[in-house]
C-alpha cells in the first residue's frame, strides 16, 4: 500500500515541477499552495476554478468587442485584458499572463487583427491549463484516497 | 455585518484584527482573503468603494459614520477599481472623522512611481505590488498590531486617546531592515505631514 502512494506522490511532484518548468506556473502557485491546509483542502483548487470562470467571460466579452472590424471597443478590451492580467498573475498561470501582455500592446496599438491572435492565444493557453491542473487535482485525489499526504513541492 | 472588537483587556498577546478588504477581481478577494484568514485576522470583503463607504457608513453626505460600534483595524484596497478608484476611497476614509486614523493599504499590480507618491502623500500607510503574498500580509499585520498595542498602552497612560500612528509610523525601523530584493514595499524618503 505504501508504495502506491509513494509512487503516487512521485507522480504528482515531478507533473507539478514540470509545470513550473514548462512555464505554465510560476511562483504566485506556490505561494497559494502555502495557503492551503487540512482545513482548507480545496483552496487552490477553488481559486483557479474562479480563475478560469473568469477567463470564459472575459474572453467572450473581449470576442464580442472585437467582432466587427468597423466598430471595434478597444476599451472594452484593454479592460478585459487587464482584469485578465491581473487574476492570472494572482495564481500563478505565468503562460496567460504573458499572453495578457502582448495583448495589451497590440491594445495600445488599436491593431485589431493582434488583439484577435491573441485572444485566440489567451484562450489557447488557459484551457490548456485547466487540463494540466485538473490532472494535478486527480492526482492529490488518488493520493488522499490512498491514504497519503500531499508532498511540499519546493521549486527554487 | 461583521463587527469587530478589540479586546481592550490589558493582556496583548492576541489581538485579532478586523481587515476590510476592496477588490473588484474575485479571485483577488478570494486570496486576500485567505492570506488575512491565515494571517489570524478577521476579513470583510467588498467588491468596490462605493460598497466599502456603505459599509463604513460613509455614504451620507457628511463625514461621519452613522455605525459607531464598527472596528475596522485596517483597510487593503486594489487601486485600478470601476468606479470610485482606490486612491478616491482613501481620500474619502482620510477626510472621515470616524476612521480617518485608520491604516490604509493601496495595492496595485502596476509600479507607477507617481500614483505610490500620490497615495502615500494623501496617507497611505503602504503600497502593495500584486500579486500579494503572505511574506506582504505578515508584516502589514505586525506593523498595525504594533501601532495598536501602542495606541492602547498610550490610552492606558492618558486620559485623551492620540493618533499614534501619524506620528510613528516612519520610526518603524524593523521594517526599514527589509531591503531585500524581494520586498516590494514602497517607500518615500521624505513623507509629506499635511
Amino acid at each position: 500500500m505504501n508504495n502506491v502512494v509513494a509512487q503516487l506522490q512521485r507522480q504528482f511532484h515531478d507533473y507539478l515541477v514540470s509545470l513550473y518548468q514548462q512555464g505554465f506556473l510560476d511562483n504566485q502557485f506556490s505561494e497559494l499552495r502555502k495557503l492551503q491546509d487540512d482545513g482548507t483542502p480545496d483552496f487552490v483548487a477553488e481559486v483557479v476554478s474562479l480563475f478560469f470562470e473568469d477567463c470564459s467571460k472575459l474572453i467572450n466579452t473581449m470576442s464580442r468587442s472585437l467582432e466587427r472590424p468597423e466598430n471595434v471597443d478597444f476599451k472594452q478590451v484593454d479592460s478585459g485584458v487587464h482584469q485578465l492580467k491581473g487574476s492570472s498573475s494572482s495564481v500563478g498561470a505565468r503562460r496567460v499572463k504573458n499572453v495578457c501582455i502582448s495583448f495589451k500592446e497590440c491594445c495600445d496599438v488599436q491593431n485589431r487583427e493582434g488583439c484577435i491572435r491573441c485572444l485566440q492565444q489567451v484562450d489557447y493557453e488557459y484551457k490548456m491549463l485547466k487540463t494540466k491542473l485538473q490532472d494535478l487535482f486527480n492526482l492529490e485525489q488518488q493520493i488522499l484516497q490512498a491514504g497519503g499526504t500531499i508532498p511540499q513541492v519546493d521549486i527554487n | 455585518m461583521a463587527v469587530g472588537d478589540l479586546s481592550s483587556s490589558s493582556s496583548s498577546s492576541s489581538t485579532e484584527l478586523h481587515v476590510l478588504a476592496v477588490d473588484d477581481s474575485l479571485v483577488d478577494r478570494k486570496v486576500i482573503e485567505r492570506l488575512l484568514r491565515i494571517s489570524a485576522c478577521k476579513v470583510t470583503t467588498v467588491e468596490s468603494g462605493t460598497r466599502a463607504l456603505q459599509y463604513l457608513g460613509l455614504d451620507g453626505d457628511d463625514g461621519s459614520s452613522d455605525l459607531k460600534d464598527l472596528k475596522v483595524n485596517l483597510i487593503v484596497t486594489d487601486y485600478s477599481m470601476p468606479g470610485l478608484t482606490g486612491y478616491e476611497l482613501l481620500k474619502k476614509i482620510k477626510e472621515s472623522s470616524a476612521f480617518r486614523e485608520v491604516p490604509v493599504v493601496i495595492m496595485s499590480s502596476e509600479n507607477i512611481q507617481p500614483r505610490i507618491e500620490q497615495c502615500m502623500t494623501e496617507g497611505a500607510e503602504d503600497f502593495l505590488l500584486k500579486p500579494v503574498r503572505l511574506a506582504d500580509v505578515k508584516r502589514l499585520k505586525e506593523l498595525i498590531i504594533r501601532s495598536v498595542e501602542a495606541e492602547e498602552e498610550h490610552k492606558a497612560k492618558h486620559s485623551c486617546p492620540n493618533r499614534i500612528l501619524q506620528n510613528n509610523t516612519r520610526g518603524v525601523s524593523s521594517l526599514d531592515d527589509d531591503d531585500t530584493p524581494s520586498s516590494k514595499r514602497m517607500k518615500l524618503e521624505s513623507r509629506v505631514h499635511v
